[in-house]
């Protein structure tokens, strides 16, 4: 299971963080048939006492969390991105209006799912989670970090999704890297523009902000790897230092990092905010990098975003 | 009370009847609530917690205490005046039903009241709940008793035939089912709705013990509870017979008084007939 050292997908991080909190006894792990996919298959392998197989019933699976949780378990559930979807009023009302310490992770999330197309690329799930009030949302941008802030998950007292990737994407982080939930991490520091990213945008972020040095720009990169709650301390710090915004996500550009950007840089500051993300369009199959270039999530959209925002200062 | 005690049901049909009291006069307070749905489930309840469900009425948090999901969660007045009459709430508490900050919310809400396992008010929910608490248990080596209240219309959403499944094949032999067969939901009988069938057989489908019982006849219920209780080869699911508005004759199959809470002159005649 260990990704080569070019790249790592936070599923298989999200994998291995299972196993580093597996000592707690209070970890318990959920799955509805897509274990081998979300990668809890390396928990179950491990300890089978501890991994429940609810079948092909999400609705279930995240009331039966719930149920532990409130038995003093610390249950973790995850299936693809989308499928959470299908429990959405059972995360809301279930799970996050008692406010019980469960952890659902949705993985194969954004359109960079590629070829199984457009039903199974979630381009809404952070932005759905982020409306429920309690709920933590975290998207980490590669296995490293999807593995820390995991076991990070243990100390979280309250309920959270995460969503991971499919696919590999080169490594931002290195073992033994700092990240916290709820602080964004500063990954490259330049004061003319910050462009705020999560998951696989963040190091398309990286490579844009390359670019952009070329022609003088000089950017600040944020992997912002907790979506809710947003880090308004670091957001407010580079409104000042910046003056400048470009969200990036695969996601839709409504509700999602973007959308929780816009919501406190427009209510607290006049700083512009150019945003990429998906245009309220669902995907379809295709390769990850093709569907990426073909909705604009790409380096090019990165820089033409970079050079409006700083158009509007 | 714990098993083997002797039971006393004329007792227990007494506090059935103040049970019914403290429902009347919740919802009248109210002016809204649900007390038909609570007034067929009460004698079911008190059966339950009046024989068996350990529960410390000084210290509702205990984590060793069976748990009572009662997952129609709008027929909370029947959770309300058992708490009440086993002297978890007051009557201030009570009378506070559904009022702004009042610990007795509209629909059962384990954050609200002490006693309360489960959030509940939407409906199809409980049965999932009491499983993860079922298995939680379990895995504690605890010998912790889910009992989960469903309401018969509730059983035609789908997520309480996922956990059905589950159940049986995850041998939740410390899970007992007990199913309000009132034949009314929310707009009408359910024959007028959408009639759902032998509810005990659809159970037994999915490999769980059943035993239909009269959900109005306290030693019957007593029996019935005793029985669930001494079973361990899997879930056990009891389908109790019952009457919308059981003891107050208006309310009685009713379907008006699904949602509907009694006015002065209803509260005076409903106070009369269970006195
Ligand atoms: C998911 C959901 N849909 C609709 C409702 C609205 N509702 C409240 S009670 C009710 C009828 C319930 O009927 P039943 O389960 O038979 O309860 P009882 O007769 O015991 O009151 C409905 C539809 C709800 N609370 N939850
Ligand atoms: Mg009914």
């Amino acid at each position: 299971m260990s990704a080569p050292s070019s790249g790592g997908a936070s599923r298989d991080g999200y994998g291995r963080g299972l196993l580093r909190i597996a000592h707690d006894p209070r970890v318990v792990v959920l799955e509805a048939d897509l274990g081998k996919s979300t990668k809890s298959c390396h928990f179950r392998d491990e300890y089978p006492d501890r991994t429940v197989s609810l079948g092909i019933a999400e609705q279930n699976m995240m009331l039966f969390a719930a149920g532990m949780a409130s038995s003093g378990k610390i249950p973790i559930a995850s299936t693809f991105a989308i499928f959470t979807e299908r429990a959405f009023e059972q995360v809301r009302n279930g799970i996050a209006r008692p406010g019980l310490p469960v952890h659902i992770c949705g993985s194969h999330g954004g359109i960079h799912t590629g070829t199984d197309g457009s039903s199974a690329q979630s381009i809404e799930d952070l932005a759905i989670y982020r409306t429920i009030p309690k709920m933590t949302v975290i998207h980490p941008c590669d296995d490293i970090s999807a593995e820390e802030l995991t076991a990070q998950l243990l100390d979280l007292n309250g309920p959270s999704y995460m969503r991971t990737a499919r696919n590999k994407v080169p490594r931002m982080y290195e073992d033994g890297s700092k990240l916290k939930i709820g602080s964004g991490s500063v990954l490259r520091e330049g004061g003319d523009l910050a462009i705020i990213s999560c998951g696989v945008m963040v190091g398309v972020a990286i490579s844009a902000a390359e670019t952009l040095s070329r022609e003088s720009i000089n950017c600040t990169v944020v992997d912002m790897h907790t979506i809710k709650p947003l880090d308004i301390e670091l957001i407010a710090k580079l409104s000042d230092s910046c003056g400048a915004f470009v969200s990036a996500e695969d996601h839709s550009v409504i509700g999602g990092l973007g959308g929780a950007l816009s919501e406190w840089l427009s209510t607290n500051t006049s700083t512009p905010l150019e945003m990429v993300g998906v245009r309220d369009n669902f995907g379809q199959s295709g390769a990850s990098s093709e569907l990426m270039e073909l909705m604009g999530l790409n380096e090019a959209g990165i820089c033409e975003a970079a050079r409006r925002a700083i158009s509007r200062k | 009370m714990g098993d083997g005690t002797e039971v006393d049901v004329s007792e227990l049909e007494q506090m059935a009847r103040r049970c019914r009291v403290d429902i009347v006069k919740m919802t009248h307070a109210a002016k809204s609530g649900h007390p038909g749905g609570s007034l067929s489930a009460i004698d079911c309840m008190v059966a339950i917690y009046g024989t068996c469900l350990r529960f410390d009425t000084s210290n509702p948090d205990w984590e060793d205490r069976d748990r009572f999901i009662m997952s129609k969660g709008h027929a909370s007045p029947a959770m309300y005046s058992i708490l009440h009459q086993m002297g978890v709430l007051d009557e201030d508490d009570i009378m506070g039903f559904r009022t702004l900050g009042s610990v007795c919310q509209g629909h059962v809400d384990m954050n609200w009241t002490k006693g309360v396992d489960f959030s509940a008010g939407s409906l199809g929910m409980g049965l999932s709940f009491g499983l993860g608490c079922a298995l939680a248990a379990k895995m504690d080596s605890s010998d912790r008793r889910i009992w989960v209240m469903l309401g018969d219309g509730e059983t035609q959403e789908g997520q309480i035939w996922e956990a059905a499944m589950a159940a049986n094949y995850h041998n939740a032999t410390n899970l007992r089912v007990i199913v309000d067969r009132n034949r009314i939901q929310n707009d009408d009988f359910m024959d007028v709705q959408m009639e759902i069938g032998d509810i005990g057989e659809k159970f037994r489908s999915f490999g769980w013990t059943v035993k239909e019982v009269d959900g109005h006849d306290m030693s019957s219920l007593v029996d019935v509870v005793d029985w669930a209780n001494s079973e361990d080869g899997g879930p056990v699911a009891i389908v109790a017979n019952t009457v919308k508005g059981n003891g107050v004759s208006f309310m009685e199959n009713n379907p008006s008084f699904h949602g509907m809470a009694p006015d002065d002159e209803e509260l005076r005649i409903a106070l009369e007939e269970l006195s």
